[in-house]
């Protein structure tokens, strides 16, 4: 029953508190530096260093043709970033908010996602779409949205979100220096979370597509991604109390799906669910559900249950901690886990 | 009602609110240049056509017949099942061609789904320009090789693709212009909007060449707009708005170069409105008849664009009927290799389906993609063992 070691704690070189924005902005100054194709676009991402600050700094080290602020128009952001990736630019585009994505969303599905197989491999389109996602920041309507569900349903898309802070520059990183396109969700209510992580040795960067076990346990899986793993955690440490020992599982990346990782943790506990904000009715977890299910079914104690987000509209923010889900939620799903059955 | 005893008194030194225009205010661009002209600019007929180089003026009526022959031919397969569906050219030869000419090798051309014909002038292998059509594959060309997009089916929609290609490589310091194709039910799209403005921010080098045929598909112009015209929407984005009759061939290709030479020397995108005429249905599949006359489809047969081209070089003694009858067979044969080629079934590989998603395999697809392999080879070996196959043969 431990937690996973950060490797900037591991490597015991100078760590120091940092949050999850300064690893997200260090990983796009380090992409930047390395390789002059890598260029940032998107709303008031220049001077202002964008709403939450994550490219602080961008325009004044790297100039405005580096670290672009573009007109207000999603669209044209992700089209134009499209045609800076067919001349062999590596664009990051920032969205401001996840609902001020959906502008872009055909560019996307109609052409990011396509783009590589319609022309038979010839034009990919190493493009980085940063989506600040989720609610719990008391955003007013359309700022709270978990949109993962609709990118997941298009192929073409790889669909990554950290967790942690570490992650967050490693799997940024990696994001930028993939060749497909990478909408990468920014849980936003985690922006200002810290760790010990060191700016001046970064983990190193790994492929897009691994999950990782955040906490051993023999009881139950918790399988989780993005805002929910901090929820899991500490759901995690409180079921103690109750006898349960969870495992938690963060997926990290929801396309490529880790179904290796996920489906050797349920076979070694037996029992799983799956925790996300976005809404439960055609939200990725009835997607992680029935590929645990179709994967594991001879060594399941109990049905694999979801906690999710009601499927309502994001609510008002005076009102968002009823549809979050938290540590009782998670742990009432626990606890209809067929225990009876075992004694 | 208060007495004026109570009015606050300012202090002294503070701001005095008169009226003045607002602080921020400031005159930007000048829109007189920017306006297109009244009428549709014009080379044929006028005292324009003196000037019009005569080896520009045989190639183009070449690339007409060809480029009116090609649409034929293409109509044909369609009717032979060759083509799943063809959005046939005719009548806008003069646009398909000119744009493909106007273009030196290292720039970019982005046709939308009714621009084959350009993307053929332009030196594709017509039979890879028809992958699309054909349905063998979604685009049958390096775009990268060939610097000319995917047609696009999503209108507008590749605009903006060709803003940001343009822009990156006049970041890059590179001589590259992009002409991006469109049509007048395009120019209500979002996308063209956005495209036109962050080109004219940004000071892209591109030319937008929006060819006005009067209809997406069945809906004329005068539902899609209340502009005074197509090309006066330039000026809203602060670039000149260029108005050209888009069936004569030299106008068009005069209005083309001076765009391209603008925005090659960087003075940023135009905007410039065709005005042409669709004389075919929408595709094959469309019935026109259900939303327009005959008389306005005579009066456009009347204002053709290789008759006219035709006649003013008979006219001028520039072309006789040896010239016509060299130029139509040599479209003829043009005709000819193409059916042959297209006549001839396309090689499908079933596995193709998964070889292009992503760089690199999912772990998904990679069982999904053996799915499919087994059901192939299930269907290829129906007894379900080799030797049964060994027998039946």
């Amino acid at each position: 029953m431990t937690t996973v070691a950060s490797r900037a704690t591991r490597t015991g070189k100078a760590a120091k508190p940092a949050t999850m924005a300064q690893a997200l902005q260090r990983a796009m100054r380090d992409a930047m530096a390395e390789d002059p194709t890598v260029h940032v676009l998107g709303e008031d991402v220049g001077t202002l260093g964008g709403v939450f600050r994550v490219t602080d700094g961008l325009a004044a080290e790297f100039g405005e043709d580096r670290c672009t602020d573009t007109p207000l128009a999603e669209a044209g952001i992700l089209g134009t970033a499209v045609g800076m990736a067919m001349y062999g630019l590596r664009p990051v585009v920032e969205m401001q908010f996840d609902a001020f994505a959906y502008p872009a969303f055909e560019q996307l599905t109609s052409h990011v996602a396509k783009m590589r197989n319609r022309t038979r491999g010839s034009l990919p389109l190493p493009i980085t779409i940063r989506v600040p996602y989720g609610g719990g920041i008391g955003g007013v309507e359309h700022h709270s949205d978990s949109s993962e569900a609709y990118y997941m349903a298009t192929p073409g898309l790889h669909v990554v979100t950290p967790a942690t802070v570490e992650d967050a520059y490693g799997m940024l990183r990696a994001a930028i220096a993939s060749d497909d396109p990478v909408v990468f969700l920014e849980p936003k209510r985690l922006y200002w979370s810290k760790a010990q992580w060191s700016p001046e040795s970064p983990a190193a960067v790994e492929p897009i597509g691994r999950a990782v076990v955040r906490r051993t346990g023999l009881s139950a899986t918790l399988v989780t991604y993005g805002p929910s793993l901090t929820v899991c955690l500490e759901a995690a440490e409180a079921a103690r109390a109750e006898g349960w020992d969870l495992e938690v599982v963060d997926l990290r990346s929801l396309v490529p799906f880790d179904d290796e990782t996920v489906v050797a943790s349920v076979r070694r506990t037996g029992r799983a669910v799956v925790v996300h904000e976005s809404n439960g009715f055609g939200g990725p977890g009835g997607e992680i559900a029935a590929r645990i299910s179709e994967r594991c079914f001879h060594h399941l104690e109990a049905p694999v249950l979801r906690v999710a987000g009601f499927d309502i509209p994001y609510p008002p923010p005076m009102l968002e901690q009823h549809h979050l889900p938290g540590v009782d939620r998670v742990l009432d799903a626990v606890a209809r886990l067929q225990w009876e059955a075992d004694s | 009602m208060k007495k004026s005893s109570t009015t606050v008194q300012e202090p002294p030194g503070a701001v005095v609110h008169r009226s003045t225009p607002p602080p921020a205010w400031q005159p930007r661009t000048d829109p007189a240049p920017l306006l297109p002209d009244p009428e549709p600019y014009r080379v044929l007929g006028t005292e324009a056509v003196a000037d019009a180089d005569p080896e520009l003026l045989r190639r183009l009526y070449a690339e007409l017949v060809r480029g009116r022959r090609f649409n034929a031919q293409a109509t044909a397969l369609t009717k032979q099942g060759r083509l799943a569906v063809y959005p046939s050219s005719t009548g806008q030869e003069a646009c398909e061609v000119a744009a493909a000419l106007v273009l030196q090798e290292q720039d970019w051309l982005f046709p939308s789904y009714r621009d084959t014909l350009a993307v053929v002038a332009r030196g594709l292998d017509p039979v890879r320009a028809l992958t699309l059509l054909r349905g063998d594959w979604h685009t049958g060309y390096d775009p990268r090789e060939h610097r000319i997009a995917p047609l696009s089916t999503p209108l507008a929609t590749q605009l903006p693709h060709a803003v940001g290609l343009a822009h990156a490589a006049r970041l890059k310091g590179d001589d590259v212009v992009a002409l991006a194709m469109v049509g007048d039910g395009g120019t209500s799209e979002g996308d063209f909007h956005e495209a036109l403005n962050f080109a004219a921010v940004w000071k892209a080098p591109v030319v937008f060449f929006v060819q006005n045929n009067g209809f997406a598909i069945s809906v004329p112009l005068a539902k899609q707009t209340a502009a005074p015209s197509l090309a006066h929407k330039a000026v809203g984005y602060g670039m000149p708005g260029r108005l050209v009759d888009g069936n004569d061939a030299p106008a068009v290709h005069s209005v083309l170069t001076e765009a391209v030479r603008r925005a090659r020397s960087g003075g940023g995108p135009t905007l410039i409105e065709a005005v042409t005429y669709r004389i075919e249905a929408h595709t094959n599949a469309d019935d026109a008849t259900r939303y327009r006359g005959d008389g306005e489809v005579e009066a456009w047969r009347a204002h053709d664009p290789v008759r006219l081209l035709e006649h003013e070089l008979t006219e001028r003694g520039m072309l006789d009927e040896d010239g016509i009858r060299k130029a139509a067979d040599d479209a003829d044969a043009m005709a000819a290799r193409l059916r042959d080629r297209m006549n001839a079934d396309p090689e499908l590989d079933p596995m193709d389906l998964f070889a292009h998603i992503y760089a690199e395999q999912t772990a998904q697809l990679r069982e999904q993609a053996a799915q499919l392999r087994a059901e192939l080879d299930a269907s290829a070996d129906p007894a379900g063992d080799a030797a049964g196959q060994g027998e039946t043969r």
